[in-house]
């Protein structure tokens, strides 16, 4: 069971939004979709949940065509920027017809979140703010019960409270349920420990999909004085630097054989935020 | 325990080695249940697969073992266990450190066992 994308192309005008792409998006994992303002990431989502039409390509969502498919769609929730739902509804009609659209939906949960969150149930879609336009989307996410839920910019307007509320509530959701998620996101320190794999998106092509972990095990941090930091990173793979005064970090690809650094440099790790700078620069 | 995406050891190591510090502390005592992988996840905002992993390297080393249906406990002599790990990691995580920062300071070893026989009389 998975998502497979395979070769799908999409232009505005003489725009290339996504070139070519393929990716395989498995059950049951948490996926983090990395990509920098352009690069791709919503065109890439609308395009999987039949929003957008490809140019070419193809979207199989458990082996069936996900194109003007109501079955297969109807494994697919989409929460992004924009609302579906008419202006003038009120909250609690939005979780009644998403019931109605989604048969798993579990109306329970729903409004248990909805009062976690403090959201009015009486309130209408065109009054909330960005933020509670955000929670209710989050709430209507995390109750649809589909195997995949894609989550474009979920945290959107959300102040630190709620989104620590809502990472702590899509961990036990996923744990309680295990289901896809893909999260496509700028606040990448956030989600760095919840996501298993990594998609990075530049200019409409997915430049990286690996594990989180093995695409951090693939590098190091190397800082000291920029003389003895020049010395050492002659010889390696060097994906970026920061330059401070007379001391650099360097941030290198590579496996680091820990006998041959000198006194006075230090080793860290990667961190995926840096590295997704790095690449996507 | 802290969880520290930015630490140089990933997450699953740091999940492993606060249990550990909890169990040497006393915190988790012997025989008693540890937190379930889903409370970990949720508490520290981790993957569930990533504290899984944290977990079963303790249950690989006999530092925890799984019941069936109920959760994770302690092993009893895990506490004694981990005391002669930690001691063998001992010179390599803090004596090797320690001589760098001293040399670093111009501090002579006679300086540093002074300042440890004053650390004592605290």
């Amino acid at each position: 069971m998975s998502i497979e994308i395979t070769g799908v192309s999409k232009s505005f005008g003489p725009v290339a939004a996504l070139k070519d792409v393929s990716l395989s998006i498995a059950e049951g994992k948490i996926y983090g979709l990395l990509g920098r303002n352009g690069a791709g990431k919503s065109t890439l989502l609308n395009i999987i949940t039949n929003r957008l039409f490809a140019d070419s390509g193809t979207v199989l969502i458990d082996g069936e065509p996900a194109a003007e498919n109501d079955r297969a769609l109807g494994k697919v929730y989409l929460m992004s920027e924009k609302h579906l739902y008419p202006e003038g509804m009120k909250v609690a009609n939005v979780l009644k017809w998403s019931r109605h659209f989604y048969p798993d939906f579990d109306m329970d949960f729903a409004l248990t979140l909805a009062e976690k969150f403090g959201l009015n149930l009486n309130k209408k879609v065109k009054a909330l703010s960005t933020g509670y336009s955000s929670i209710l989307k989050i709430i209507v996410s995390l109750s649809v019960n589909v195997p995949y839920v894609l989550l474009d910019e979920p945290v959107l307007g959300l102040d630190a409270n709620h989104r620590d509320m809502f990472y702590k509530l899509l961990v036990e959701r996923y744990s309680l349920r295990p289901a896809t998620y893909v999260i496509s996101t700028h606040l990448i320190e956030e989600v760095a420990g919840i996501i298993e794999d990594v998609i990075i998106i530049k200019e409409g092509e997915i430049i990286r999909q690996e594990s989180c972990e093995g695409l951090m095990a693939q590098g190091y941090t190397v800082s000291g004085s920029s003389a003895a930091v020049d010395q050492f990173i002659a010889d390696k793979i060097v994906i970026g630097s920061d330059d401070l005064g007379g001391l650099k970090s360097a941030y290198i690809l590579g496996t680091l054989d820990r006998s041959a650094v000198p006194a006075g440099l230090e080793i860290t790790r990667l961190d995926l935020q840096k590295l997704f700078i790095q690449l996507t620069a | 325990m802290l969880i520290n995406t930015e630490d140089q050891r990933p997450i699953f190591i740091q999940i492993a080695e606060g249990i550990e510090d909890a169990i040497l502390t006393g915190a988790y005592p012997e025989e008693s249940q540890i937190p379930s992988t889903t409370e970990i996840s949720i508490r520290y905002n981790i993957n569930p697969a990533t504290a899984l992993k944290g977990v079963n390297i303790l249950v690989d080393s006999g530092i925890i073992y799984k019941k069936r249906g109920v959760g994770m406990f302690v092993k009893a002599g895990a506490k004694e266990k981990l005391q002669q790990k930690r001691r063998n990691q001992f010179f390599e995580n803090y004596i090797v450190k320690l001589i760098a920062e001293a040399e670093r300071l111009g501090i002579s070893p006679r300086e540093i066992i002074m300042m440890i026989e004053r650390g004592y009389q605290r």
